[in-house]
């Protein structure tokens, strides 16, 4: 699985592909009803599923967490740089169950951010990570909900509002 | 403790495929084509990115483009290098043997879509890519591991050189 000692270029390729994902769901269910929040719930579940899988090989082999900070970390620290090869900036917490991921360069929004125009679009760049994370977590036996907010591209704050049953 | 080594995981397979295929397909052909126009575009632009990090100049003949699609582009991008066989005698048209495809590691097609040509993905990239080069080419699978194939086979075909016009009104 784990290609030692070759350098690939797979940063690109999920670029690529993760706007290809964009554009394909957008434009397939734009045809029957215009409502962007069925698509983006359907990038957000895609995000959830692949969280929960990519979060399962990413802990093989690191220790049990000790609680839900130390999760945190992990998501910033390693999750995030095994997929945006950077880890987050900044995490906020008011220590009851809300934590603020704070990405000054959000990989997935570069492409976009040269000017203003593409503000309007921001959201659907991000609903696909959101789903990531929130699968993660889950995965790692913490329920959650997570939203995104962009203020000034290509930085964005995700939120994550931890669920107690 | 950020451990860059045991992360390096081939985001492409979780992410993408899988996604795509669960994500409310209904009918092949519909799967198939959209993979092959997101391929496409992917080409498209995958192919400045392969061309500044590479260092490859222009080809001079097709032997040659397939030689590099084989040892850079399908090992930077893939970590593969498929075998370049079965020339066309005019020397038009050519396969990409991959022994693994790592598209479809861990993939089982589920029963009710056993047809299913789950990497026509590749088909677009190339197509796109080297659409960009000036190249038109027709690509498709012949063979395919999930479909009970020993190996997964792409076969391309040279159709033409496309001739590099100036937009009407442009000097």
């Amino acid at each position: 699985m784990e290609r030692e000692g070759v350098r690939m270029a797979d940063e690109a390729l999920f670029e690529f592909l993760h706007m290809e994902v964009i554009s394909y769901i957008f434009k397939s269910l734009e045809k029957d009803d215009s409502d962007n929040g069925k698509c983006t719930a359907k990038l957000e579940g895609m995000g959830f599923r692949v969280g929960q899988g990519l979060v399962e090989r990413f802990t093989r082999d690191i220790p049990r967490f000790k609680d839900e900070l130390d999760i945190m970390k992990f998501v910033c620290k390693d999750f995030w740089a095994g997929i945006f090869k950077k880890q987050v900036d900044n995490l906020r917490t008011n220590h009851q169950g809300v934590y603020v991921l704070q990405d000054n360069r959000f990989r997935l929004l570069t492409q976009i951010s040269a000017g203003k125009q593409y503000m309007e679009h921001a959201p659907k760049f991000l609903a696909f990570t959101c789903g990531l994370v929130r699968g993660a977590l889950s995965n790692l036996g913490v329920n959650s909900i997570v939203t995104a907010e962009v203020s000034l591209l290509p930085a964005c704050k995700f939120q994550v509002m931890m669920q107690r049953a | 403790m950020l451990r860059t080594e045991s992360t390096k995981i081939n985001l492409m397979r979780p992410l993408g495929q899988p996604a795509l295929a669960c994500a409310g397909y209904r009918w092949r052909e519909n799967y198939y084509s959209h993979q092959r126009r997101g391929g496409y575009n992917i080409g498209v632009r995958i192919i400045e990115d392969f061309l500044a990090r590479t260092n490859v100049g222009r080809c001079h003949d097709f032997r040659e483009t397939a030689d590099v699609i084989s040892k850079n582009a399908f090992k930077l991008y893939l970590g593969v290098t498929p075998t370049v066989t079965n020339w066309s005698p005019a020397g038009d048209e050519f396969s990409l043997q991959l022994d693994s495809n790592p598209l479809a590691e861990f993939v089982e097609l589920p029963d009710n879509h056993t047809g299913l040509s789950y990497s026509s993905l590749l088909c677009g990239v190339l197509r796109g890519a080297l659409e960009m080069v000036q190249m038109a080419v027709d690509v498709r699978i012949v063979q395919d591991t999930l479909q009970g194939d020993l190996q997964t086979e792409l076969r391309l075909r040279f159709l033409r050189r496309i001739e590099e016009s100036m937009p009407a009104g442009e000097e």
